[in-house]
């Protein structure tokens, strides 16, 4: 019977009582919330109203008036303002899926240099991830686009490169590849190659699993991807032809263009992230205990083999986290465009188009909703990259 | 003939020899380091052109053909006895006041000054690990010098100062002024937010998770632009906050999600006994976590914490784009000075910026790694 008695919760006043502070702190918290958002609402629709701005997204449809200097999709003055939208969009995912291509080849080069035995080597290394981590980004996009690329020659003076490209303050004019009949074959070859370097592989593991000899499978597989396709062309013809810039009176004409803005920000935004990303490479590199080398070598691995079955994978574990993170960096530090002139989403939404309409509150949910999808989804798809490489524990 | 007289056996150790006079001294240190292999020769080599490629014209720009001395842009051109002209220095050294304060009123200046000296009080009374009273220290940083700095900066009639508009303020004034609110708000912001992320209260916990990854998944640029177009949207009118200080509003919120994320870390890093320990003698939430669990939680991450205020301060750039008058402003604006317009000046100019940024940062990042090297001591094997 006592026991039944002890059982029971100890009686508390209610004030005293967690359960229900807890109710009351999450009641009154959530109506402070309400009410702010209220008020800004009701705020934002008074001064809205008065200052005779529209609301809602109508504006999506109209004529957006304005050109843009880089477009991926056809665009012209008379397109609308969600044509804009597409094109800035386009232009920021462009910047950033090359910006992460180059930053990632540069940063895991200079994060091994770190590390090399190579004393000279590796202090140039650790001197470049130093100097480039501690200076501001915006101040490295402004140096490169206006004292490096702005301080080039004029249209006149065009410095030529060897392969018939020009190099001014207008940007770099490259000659633009024109593929003739027969582009077919090339892409039938290159097919193949790549179907061949599939089955290869599997055929190596097979043999591998049953009989232990190793078949070189990544030398084989290059020279089929490489020499099909080449194979393939040369028996059509080389059916490519190049259309060269050529100096105009005011412009030139032809070939491809890269905007010096473009440039500047690619340049600047692989560099500065390919510090981060070396460090992250050192430091995951370094989290893998000298005593696995050495029982791979004992079991009479090979360097190469020890680096590409031991050290790297258990290395990866600990760089691909940080390394989310900086590619989302990167992603959201490709905003900065708008300070060098580079057309991406926020130079043409929330600069050109918010100043057009004036519907500040609509134009800037749209890009904030933008980014933070891209987030979502980079982080989304590197943590199932995670998950599969993760160590497997019980 | 007694066997035992005819062996030798040694009795004392041989000396033991010097190492080889390859792998001694200087060149055994560029031996095994520099020219170990055909590879390492050739990592030596492609170093060493690098280095000739990039340093003799660095050192030149900066140093040797630099200009030291001049009144206009004459003394920066390049002529046909000095062909090769290096940065502008008076240039910079003529500005200097104009990237220090902005347009604060000249007879004001005094008053930026004392501001900067109570800031460096702030910043090094409370980091600096033997220092007496850190306590009151942190103290000071958080309630006395903002205060202090705001009645110092914006003015206040009663003590015979008179009021500055902040649109006068500029230059390297208005950088440390963002960075430093941008500091002291972000940690207080920062630790209540990792506890709301922690929390057993479901809203309490959504609303700080929705917060922190929001501003977590934009851009700065964005927050930014909201804090300045859409802030004052949302109040009454005769509320709309004045520009620097929505920028100040946008950079604050900003910070603290990143706060939040580096304390919780801290936070997590504590042992479940802490807090069982804690709760078994019977202290409340606040009382468990302010002194028990934060003061251990805030320690080991204090050097994250300077680390995440490194890249706050070189955020804050950022702030440019929204049309605040900050350092680099100053940069962009004195760079196009007709007066000084040659060939080097913009050169010149983004130099003496990268080399004010680089040694604040470098400076707290090393402040960071001692920290770190303390704090691991009682970790360290002997």
């Amino acid at each position: 019977m006592s026991g039944a008695r002890d059982d029971a919760p100890p009686k508390v006043s209610p004030f005293y009582d967690a359960r229900v502070r807890a109710v009351v702190f999450q009641v009154l918290l959530c109506a402070l919330i309400g009410y702010l958002a209220y008020s800004a609402i009701t705020n934002a629709a008074e001064n809205l109203a008065r200052a005779r701005i529209a609301s809602g997204f109508g504006f999506w449809d109209s004529t957006a008036g304005f050109d843009i200097s880089q477009t991926l999709i056809p665009y012209t003055t008379q397109s609308t303002y969600g044509r804009a939208f597409w094109v800035g969009l386009l232009n920021t995912l462009l910047v950033a899926a090359l910006g992460i291509v180059v930053a990632t080849l540069l940063g895991f080069s200079i994060g091994i240099l770190q590390l090399s035995k190579n004393a000279l080597v590796s202090r140039i290394a650790s001197g470049y991830v130093e100097a480039v981590r501690n200076i501001p980004l915006l101040l490295q996009l402004l140096f490169w686009y206006n004292a490096v690329l702005k301080a080039l020659p004029n249209l006149r003076e065009s410095i030529a490169i060897p392969g018939g490209a020009l190099l001014n303050n207008r940007g770099l004019f490259l000659p633009k590849p024109i593929f003739g009949a027969g582009l077919d074959a090339i892409l039938v070859g290159l097919a193949l190659g790549v179907v061949g370097a599939i089955a290869i592989r599997f055929w190596a593991r097979r043999r591998q699993a049953l009989t232990g000899r190793q078949f070189p499978v990544f030398w084989t597989s290059a020279l089929l991807i490489v020499s099909l396709p080449l194979l393939l062309a040369a028996i059509v013809g080389f059916p490519v032809t190049f259309d060269y810039p050529e100096m105009g009176r005011f412009n030139i004409r032809g070939g491809v263009e890269i905007l010096p803005e473009f440039a500047a920000l690619l340049f600047g935004l692989s560099t500065y992230t390919a510090a981060f990303i070396a460090e992250a490479v050192r430091a995951g590199i370094q989290s893998v205990p000298h005593g696995q080398t050495e029982a791979a070598y004992s079991l009479g691995l090979r360097p190469g083999p020890t680096l590409r079955l031991v050290v790297v994978p258990q290395a990866m574990r600990v760089i691909v986290p940080p390394l989310t993170n900086q590619y989302l960096n990167l992603t959201k530090n490709s905003s900065l465009a708008v300070a060098i002139g580079y057309p991406d989403l926020v130079q043409i939404f929330t600069g050109t188009v918010l100043n057009q309409t004036g519907q500040a509150v609509e134009v800037v949910a749209i890009t904030m909703a933008v980014y933070l999808t891209i987030s979502l989804v980079t982080s989304g798809l590197m943590n199932l990259y995670n998950r599969r490489i993760s160590l497997v524990e019980r | 003939m007694s066997a035992q007289g005819d062996f030798y056996v040694r009795t004392n150790p041989l000396e033991a020899l010097p190492p080889p006079a390859h792998r001694r001294g200087l060149w055994g240190w560029v031996r095994e380091n520099l020219l170990s292999s055909p590879l390492n020769i050739g990592l030596t080599f492609a170093g060493l052109a690098l280095l000739w490629w990039m340093l003799p014209p660095l050192l030149n720009f900066l140093i040797f053909d630099a200009t030291w001395s001049g009144t206009d842009r004459a003394a920066c051109l390049a002529t046909a006895e000095r062909p090769h002209v290096g940065a502008c220095w008076p240039f910079i050294h003529e500005r200097i006041n104009f990237f220090v304060y902005g347009f604060y009123p000249i007879d004001q200046r005094w008053r930026v000054d004392v501001f900067f000296v109570l800031l460096a009080i702030g910043i090094f009374w409370p980091l600096t690990p033997r220092a007496p009273f850190r306590r009151l220290g942190a103290l000071y940083a958080f309630t006395v010098l903002p205060i202090a700095s705001a009645i110092l900066l914006l003015g206040f009639a009663p003590l015979g100062l008179p009021p500055v508009a902040t649109s006068l303020w500029g230059g390297i004034l208005v950088t440390v002024v963002v960075a430093s609110v941008g500091i002291v708000f972000s940690l207080p912001l920062g630790v209540i937010l990792a506890l709301g992320r922690r929390s057993r209260m479901p809203m309490v916990k959504l609303f700080s998770v929705i917060f922190i990854e929001f501003v977590r998944g934009v851009p700065l640029i964005t927050v930014l632009f909201m804090a300045s177009v859409m802030l004052p949207l949302f109040v009454p009118e005769a509320w709309a906050p004045d520009k620097l200080l929505r920028a100040l509003i946008g950079v604050a919120l900003f910070a603290a999600a990143y706060m939040a994320e580096v304390v919780r870390a801290g936070l997590q890093s504590i042992p479940r006994g802490q807090y069982e320990g804690a709760q078994a003698l019977g202290l409340s939430y606040w009382r468990m976590m302010g002194l028990v669990i934060l003061p251990q939680a805030l320690r080991v991450t204090i050097p994250n914490i300077v680390n995440s205020n490194i890249a706050l301060f070189k955020d804050t750039t950022l702030v440019f784009i929204v049309g605040i008058f900050d350092f680099l402003r100053t940069i962009e604006v004195a760079r196009i000075d007709p007066k000084w317009a040659t060939p080097v000046t913009s050169a010149t100019d983004y130099a003496f910026a990268a080399i004010f940024y680089f040694v604040l940062c470098w400076m707290m990042s090393r402040y960071a790694r001692n920290m770190e090297k303390r704090l691991a001591a009682g970790q360290r094997r002997r």
